[in-house]
């Protein structure tokens, strides 16, 4: 058996295949920061919360209403998405003339809010979320054993980004978006109703954080603070790939998480920073991030 | 779209030529003097520990409040300034024995000179990148303190000793610990104070509000942007360091991200850009973290619900409003 | 604080309106983690457990006013030093209760040291209590890392797991627990094939799994507790590590734990603890009564608290105050303490409280007869050699 640098084969695979996964949350996430700051000039400190908050909701679903975790994997992002839509209606829309760093502090308080809440009510210890029957067990891979949940993260986590993707890109009501964003007045003289397609703009993107909570929720055990930290390392892959830059977003979700993996396997202690790092990096020599558009 | 910097909407300070007087205005001078003699009685009528947690994160708002408020600078990562001094202190005075005012003076020093390293790479950045570059900076000197053998990972460094100060006065009583540190942040505070009405001060004034034109008229703009970031760094590391010292423990919660946030709140809810503002709100918060402790998470809810209210409603602040009031600086 | 000062008048013309002999006003402070990963084994149930003592002491009767207040660390060392400062110099507490988490514990340790009060640790595991970092002032009641290592690690190695690796809580808890195990695991022939310490708390154990599965251990030692426990059991069932033949020993679990794995996943694991509900009459009529209270069964650490408590108590009133904590532990090392739950217990000079120790099976959910039948007991493991001996320099009972 050969090795590289010391380390077998299988360790170094299998890291990177744990690395895909994480990955997966990482792209699914950022996703939905980009988009939304990309059309809407929003931080939303918040996202990690709404992640949290979905995988929550699922949870009830099945307690509270017998619903099971696929109706929960469209109905709990729905439901945390009109959630979204009621901020944003509420408070979010008072600060668009305003400096962006303002949306930033008030995201933070509503991160703060929602997380305190779930803390008061369900305790952090956390909430047995159970593997849906059709996608227990795993299979053997040879270097490790893959559970089929986690290829199932994977698989729905790049339809999620490329459909999303192509969605903004490629498609009229995308052109409508982007267009918005550029020129807002421009676009409502058209006859488009501009405030409204922020709204489910900004409700889509926090529906993204809903699904990624829900595909978390068998994964990791709910919990109130399971977005608390993830959010910093979201806003870090957000910020590298370029603020707004949906492939940004989605490519670097899914690159970082390889990182992180293979750091895991070279040099274990580092595996935490290595994101901060790059991003100081990438910050200082290509601000505007690596795939950004405008500085 | 049109964009308004966060100073000029929240900024109360008209611009009076007060400001640009020598020495102080007779309304903060009784302020100042009204404040002391509070302090020197309060220790006596509560728990002169809190009393001490007020005044460090007084200072430690104050500090930051140099940066946000006067500089314009919006840092999401100063934990690490407070916490990183908050370490070197402790370790200084645990392991290496020092008295209270050395090792204070080691763990500010530690933070100049992070604040330096971090600041000379940040200021190239502005409005959300320069946030998000404090903070990334500011995580990886939590996973520092994380890792690094000397912070002690989860366990913090613990008993440190309170010592004898200048190797004579032994500060192991509350009440003498007490007048140690009200004599630290209240010439911390003062000298801030005299920062902001300075020359340099007002320099950054002009650089907040209009960049452009604090270029043209020959100013070293990043030079003075630096120095804004340093000096909010020593002293937010001054905080930290009399808070290792007072409550004999430094630990990750001094660096960590909220802690970041918290100081954010505390300017916020008393009013960024006013010398009272920051002291008001860390007392307020502190407080309330203390008697509201019993309810658990509500005090994280109350925070947000105070942060949400801040920016929608109250951007000026506490402070901020009295100030407008009155039609006076505070 | 005026309202405070009417209150304690109010209390104390009561005490003197009924003209008992004794008069000794003693405050408990149970300080604990109510909220996070170790809010089921210690949380409100210690603070219950803490109550059911004052009451079956009889305190009342006896002349003592004994209030139980609790608070929640969060398990950081800064809230709960805070909270104990607190507690000693404003509230007058004369002793706490319980502290699980090491380095909370730890902190708490030193600052009772220095206000005099008394420490009754439960819930902590770190050797270091009674040991590098003892204090007068501490009594160290329910287990130990040691005896966790000896009791667990020396069953596992024997029945044939020679090569270990360990998977570690990174603080004070954890590191003791790995060292201690390693020396047992090594003193039995074992061999240590490497170790990786996770952040406390993790939910996310998969990748220092994987690391395990690829060092060619025959055993996974899990240096940590609750929650994380929990989730590395889990996670290694799901990634099939027990599956492919490597086993794991959890070198710390609470029959909370085990309760909600299910035996199902949980059977076969072998596990040290100091109590088990089922044990005698006594401790099946005692934890049925607090299962009234709180819903489940209790843990070794409420059922420690609750035994610490009752040892203080009898110290306190035969010292007839609870003023000085260097004292109440000085008597409390002095007592032959016989305890409903514990049964025969000794405060050793450095505080260690000595009792047997008991090696347990977690049943098959064929042999279960109930929600709460989990164990089997296999052998007790005596005071003596459960835990470490003393070091000369901890013993505080010779000054």
């Amino acid at each position: 058996m050969f090795e590289l640098l010391g380390i077998p084969p299988q360790v170094l695979l299998g890291q990177l295949l744990l690395g895909l996964i994480n990955g997966s949350f990482y792209a699914v996430l950022s996703l939905g920061l980009a988009v939304i700051f990309g059309l809407l000039n929003i931080i939303n400190f918040a996202h990690g919360a709404l992640y949290m908050m979905a995988a929550f909701v699922a949870w009830m679903l099945l307690e509270y209403l017998g619903i099971g975790y696929w109706p929960a994997l469209i109905l709990a992002p729905l439901i945390v998405g009109a959630f979204g839509v009621l901020l944003e209606r509420t408070m979010l829309s008072r600060l668009y003339h305003l400096d962006h760093l303002y949306g930033l502090l008030l995201t933070f308080g509503l991160a703060l809010i929602i997380q305190g809440l779930f803390r008061n009510y369900y305790g952090i210890s956390g909430l047995p979320y159970q593997i849906p029957e059709a996608l227990s067990g795993g299979r053997n891979l040879g270097f490790m054993f893959l559970p089929n949940y986690r290829a199932w993260v994977v698989v729905a986590s790049i339809l999620v980004c490329f459909g999303t993707w192509f969605m903004i890109e490629k498609t009229r009501l995308g052109a409508y978006l982007r267009a918005a964003t550029e020129n807002p007045t421009l676009v409502g003289a058209f006859g488009i109703n501009v405030p409204l397609m922020i709204m489910l703009t900004y409700g889509f993107g926090v529906a993204l954080a809903g699904f990624a909570g829900v595909l978390a929720a068998p994964i990791y055990s709910v919990n109130p603070n399971m977005g608390a930290d993830l959010i910093i390392v979201v806003f870090a892959v957000v910020v590298i790939g370029g603020m707004g830059s949906i492939m940004g977003a989605i490519l670097t979700g899914y690159m970082l998480g390889l990182v992180e993996g293979l750091t895991r396997v070279f040099y274990p202690e580092g595996s935490a920073v290595v994101i901060f790092v790059i991003m100081a990096i990438v910050l200082l020599i290509k601000p505007e991030g690596l795939f950004g558009r405008t500085a | 779209m049109e964009r308004t910097a966060p100073q000029s909407t929240t900024d109360p300070t008209p611009d009076t030529p007060m400001a640009h007087q020598a020495g102080m205005p007779r309304l903060h001078k009784v302020i100042f003097a009204i404040l002391l003699a509070f302090l020197i009685v309060l220790p006596f009528l509560v728990y002169p520990v809190f009393a001490m947690k007020v005044m460090c994160f007084a200072l430690f708002a104050a500090a930051f409040n140099l940066l946000l408020g006067f500089g314009g600078l919006l840092s999401f990562g100063h934990a690490a300034y407070f916490g990183g001094a908050s370490y070197v202190a402790a370790h200084a005075a645990k392991v290496w024995g020092l008295t209270p005012e050395l090792a204070v003076l080691c763990g500010t020093l530690a933070a100049g000179v992070l604040g330096l390293a971090i600041g000379f790479l940040a200021i190239r950045r502005q409005g959300i990148y320069f946030a998000m570059v404090t903070l990334a900076f500011a995580q990886m000197v939590y996973f520092f303190s994380l890792q690094a053998p000397f912070t002690g990972g989860e366990d913090g460094i613990q008993s440190v000793p309170r010592g004898d100060l200048f190797g004579l006065i032994p500060l192991e009583d509350n009440v003498a610990l007490y007048f140690f540190v009200l004599a630290v942040t209240f010439a911390g505070i003062l000298f801030l104070y005299r920062i902001v009405h300075s020359p340099f001060g007002q320099v950054l004034k002009a650089i907040r509000e209009n960049e452009p034109r604090a270029i043209s008229l020959g100013y070293n703009v990043a030079r003075y942007k630096l120095m804004v970031f340093v000096l909010s760094a020593t002293f937010a590391g001054l905080a930290g360091a009399l808070k290792s010292q007072v409550f004999q423990l430094s630990s990750l919660t001094d660096v960590h991200w909220a802690m970041s946030g918290e100081v954010v709140l505390m300017t916020l809810l008393g009013g960024m850009g006013t010398i009272f503002g920051p002291l008001v709100g860390a007392a307020i918060i502190v407080t309330m973290q203390n008697y509201l402790a019993t309810f658990g998470a509500w005090v994280t809810i109350i925070q947000g619900v105070i942060f949400v209210i801040g920016v929608l409603l109250f951007r000026e602040g506490i402070v901020g409003v009295i100030s407008r009031w009155i039609k006076r600086p505070l | 604080m005026l309202k405070k000062l009417a209150l304690s008048t109010a209390v104390g013309a009561l005490a003197a309106g009924s003209a008992l002999a004794q008069d000794i006003d003693v405050k408990l402070g149970v300080l604990n983690d109510r909220s996070g990963t170790y809010a089921d084994l210690s949380g409100e149930g210690s603070a219950v457990a803490t109550r059911m003592a004052v009451e079956d002491f009889g305190a009342a009767e006896k002349g003592m006013n004994v209030e139980v207040i609790s608070a929640d660390h969060q398990n950081k060392p800064d809230v709960g030093s805070n909270i104990a400062r607190q507690w000693y110099d404003v509230d007058g507490v004369n002793a706490i209760v319980d502290v699980p988490t090491s380095s909370v514990a730890l902190a708490v340790a030193d600052i009772t040291a220095e206000a005099n009060g008394v420490l009754l640790d439960s819930g902590a595991g770190s050797t270091s209590l009674t040991r590098d970092q003892c204090q007068p002032t501490t009594v160290h009641w329910t287990y130990d890392t040691a005896a966790l290592a000896n009791g667990t690690g020396g069953a596992v190695t024997n029945a044939g797991g020679e090569k270990w690796f360990f998977l570690t809580a990174d603080y004070a808890f954890g590191h003791s627990l790995e060292e201690n195990t390693m020396a047992v695991v090594e003193e039995n022939g074992g061999e240590v094939v490497g170790n990786v310490r996770h952040p406390f708390p993790s939910q996310d154990f998969s990748s220092f799994l994987l690391q395990a599965q690829g060092s060619g251990a025959d055993v996974i030692g899990l240096a940590n507790a609750g929650g994380d426990t929990v989730n590395a059991i889990k996670q290694a069932s799901e990634f099939g590590i027990t599956q492919a033949g490597q086993s794991l020993a959890a070198l710390l679990m609470f029959v909370t734990d085990v309760h909600s794995l299910g035996t199902q996943t949980a059977q076969g694991l072998n596990l040290t603890e100091a109590f088990y509900w089922d044990q005698n009459d006594a401790t099946r009529e005692w934890s049925a009564r607090f299962e009234e209270e709180m819903g489940s069964k209790p843990t070794m650490v409420h059922a420690g608290a609750y035994s610490a408590t009752m040892a203080y108590l009898a110290a306190v009133e035969e010292l007839g105050s609870a003023e000085d904590g260097r004292a109440v532990v000085a008597k409390m090392r002095e007592m032959d303490i016989d305890d409903p739950l514990f049964g025969k217990v000794t405060v050793r000079g450095d505080g260690r409280a000595i009792h047997d120790m008991y090696l347990f099976e977690v049943k098959s959910p064929d042999e279960s007869e109930g929600e709460w039948d989990l164990y089997n007991e296999i052998s007790t493991i005596s005071g003596e050699d459960a835990f470490l001996p003393m070091l000369d320099e901890c013993d505080f009972s010779k000054s």
